[in-house]
């Protein structure tokens, strides 16, 4: 399949990160002409038609989302841009944040516009603290050039832009704990409904969106709804960013066309070039720490042997039993070398670590979770604590406020459902289990 | 919720921002609506920080002051998030990532090399104050890994001969 690249097509002009690099490659000039040929609602119009799902993780379609927006009048509207990052395994959006601004900024003025928000937000996590100042600088040259501030390009529409670091806290991503960070406060999600078009940043309607699906706005409005449509595969339209990491011999940032197969990313030329130092292949978690682990038979082949594609429905099938999601885009391989135990135990840690202590589910839970976690994989465990983690799962699952408690249970559901042999085989060979590993798992041989 | 260490409290000590600082502040308030203030909040402890190596409790209270807001709602906060020291530091402090994608490209070796070159354990400053070891949970750059940021610098792809190339850099003072 052709490496089609809409996003990162002019990554590699030298100075794309400037303005007048930018503009020579047509940048600015879809917004030029938006605002001269589209109402705002033919905008949100395009962006329906295109089929973009939110690349923030959860693929709600982005034009039904903007269309629940409350319109009360004489009341402000926001657009926040959720640059949080922070989800383990991806690291996209920091990539097109840093080599091609613009085309943020550019993408967060056409859906402000589409939105009816004069001023948005970019909420950046802390740790960026680089990129908020690349941010700045855009947004100030985007300024001086008249594509933001009052009466932008004739049109009547005034518009600002306002970058704000977060301080280190995973939890902020989700979207009501972005909006009480943003107003100054901990990071703790609130109660849904009202959902934050209705009720978001101080209380206005609000719209939250991913970098990724900012910055695709711009594409989608340039080529029209149904040309991007056209691009990707079913109900997967467009090109997706992937970040790919672990055990891969080119591990990076790639643009894919929605649908190229699972065997060509991790395999072919053009992307992660395989495992690296020519091992095998022992698993992969797909979509950000947050989605179910595959196993190594069920990563480039569904359960029915048909060819596992990079798109959100074929990561999807066989549902949880043997399947995962796209999720963020967080592509995390793991060589023969690797421990699944350890890798859970690993995650489940990042989750107490970063579970916001509302709710005691999901507080105690995972803090419970860890230290079971901790033994089996330090050799102290029993075969009891198998069950024990599985049943704790059940009930973290859907008794929290947010869903990091489905993100805490998931992954070690998942890990349980294909790896329990070398969970056993932990607690079997004790005094071993942390010196040696347990290798590849087998395909079940179905009768 | 993930920073269990407690602000040292001296409540006599005052103490006063530059007037670099406060212009920066200033700048940042000015962003948010009338009556939205707090919203500045996270990016004033990040420039607290960045001009005293950490938040102390009289930092705290001068932020508090600055917004018209309780002194508990700026605590409340600060301690939220890790980003944030609320005890004195080293020098250069630095957090290497230990999440998953990391550590499957040794990131547990990583912080103990450290650890040992060092002769410090994780959550320690050395003798000289010139480092301090932490860990953080992902840094979005899991496909550069194992790395470490400090101050606003991101190290990726390290190895052991990286690290102490780094360290002497730090110590001569080639990066600040
Ligand atoms: C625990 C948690 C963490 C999240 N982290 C992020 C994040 O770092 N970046 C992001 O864009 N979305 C994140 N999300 C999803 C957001 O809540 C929200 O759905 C998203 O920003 C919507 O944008 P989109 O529709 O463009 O994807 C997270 C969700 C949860 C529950
Ligand atoms: S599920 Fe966890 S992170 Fe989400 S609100 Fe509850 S305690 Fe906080
Ligand atoms: S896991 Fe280390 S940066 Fe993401």
């Amino acid at each position: 399949m052709k490496n089609r690249r809409l996003l990162l097509e002019h990554i590699d002009v030298p100075g794309i990160q400037g303005i007048e690099v930018y503009q020579k490659q047509g940048g600015y000039d879809t917004l030029t002409k938006a605002l001269k040929n589209f109402s705002p609602d033919g905008i949100v119009e395009e962006v329906k038609k295109s089929g973009l799902r939110g690349r923030g993780g959860a693929g709600f379609p982005t034009g039904l989302k903007w269309s629940f927006l409350a319109k009360p009048e004489g009341v402000p509207r926001y657009l926040v841009c959720n640059a949080d990052e922070s989800e383990p395994g991806t690291f996209k959006d920091r990539y097109l944040m840093e080599k091609i601004p613009h085309i943020l900024i550019e993408g967060m003025i056409l859906s402000s516009y589409a939105l009816g928000a004069n001023t948005s937000y970019i909420y950046i996590r802390g740790e960026f603290m680089y990129i908020l100042d690349i941010l700045e600088k855009a947004i100030a040259e985007a300024h001086a050039k008249g594509f933001l501030g009052k009466n932008i390009q004739g049109s009547g529409f005034d518009h600002e832009i306002i970058v704000t670091p977060g301080g280190g806290a995973y939890i902020c991503g989700e979207e009501t704990a972005l909006l009480e960070s943003l107003e100054g406060k901990r990071g703790n999600p609130r109660i849904k409904p009202p959902f934050p078009a209705v009720k978001g940043l101080w209380g206005c309607p609000t719209v939250v969106n991913n970098v990724e699906s900012i910055a695709a706005v711009v594409p989608i409005v340039r080529e029209g709804g149904d040309a991007y449509a056209n691009i990707g595969i079913g109900k997967s339209t467009g090109t997706k960013l992937i970040s790919a990491c672990g055990n891969l011999a080119r591990p990076g940032v790639y643009e894919i066309e929605l649908g190229v197969s699972v065997e060509e990313f991790m395999y072919g030329d053009d992307y992660c070039q395989g495992i690296a130092n020519g091992k095998k292949l022992k698993a992969c978690v797909p979509g950000g720490s947050s989605v179910p682990i595959l196993p190594h038979f069920l990563v480039t082949k569904t359960a029915n042997g048909e060819d596992r594609l990079m798109s959100y429905e074929s990561l999807a099938d066989g549902g949880f039993a043997s399947g995962s999601m796209l999720g963020s885009g967080g592509f995390i391989v793991f060589d023969e070398d690797q421990c699944i135990v350890r890798n859970t135990w690993n995650f489940t840690r990042f989750y107490a670590h970063e579970s916001c202590g509302q709710c005691s589910p999901c507080r105690e839970g995972t803090g419970w979770m860890e230290k079971i976690l901790y033994r089996l994989e330090h050799g102290q465990g029993n075969l009891r604590d198998i069950d024990l983690l599985e049943e704790m799962n059940k009930k973290i699952e859907g008794n929290t406020i947010c869903p990091l408690g489905d993100a805490a249970a998931w992954p070690v559901a998942a890990a349980i459902r294909h790896f329990r042999e070398e969970f056993e085989w932990h607690v079997n060979h004790a005094a071993d289990a942390q010196k040696r590993n347990y290798g590849l798992i087998q395909q079940p041989v179905v009768a | 919720m993930s920073q269990h260490t407690q602000p040292v409290f001296d409540p006599s000590e005052v103490i006063s921002f530059n007037d670099a600082m406060m212009e920066k502040i200033t700048a940042v308030i000015k962003k948010f609506p009338e009556g939205k203030e707090k919203s500045a909040l996270i990016r004033m402890l990040h420039i607290a920080q960045a001009e005293f190596g950490w938040v102390s409790v009289p930092a705290m209270n001068k932020i508090a002051e600055i917004l018209s807001i309780q002194p508990v709602e700026v605590y409340e906060v600060a301690s939220f998030y890790t980003m944030f020291h609320l005890q004195p530091v080293g020098k250069h402090v630095f957090e290497v990532c230990r999440t998953g994608p990391c550590a499957l490209v040794g990131s547990d070796e990583l912080i103990s090399y450290i650890q040992d070159k060092l002769n410090i354990q994780v959550g320690e400053t050395t003798e000289d104050g010139l480092f301090t070891l932490k860990t953080a949970e992902c840094l979005g750059g899991c496909g550069y890994g194992p790395l470490l940021q400090c101050r606003n610098q991101y190290h990726e792809h390290l190895t052991p001969e990286k690290v102490d190339a780094l360290i002497e850099q730090y110590k001569s003072g080639q990066i600040q």
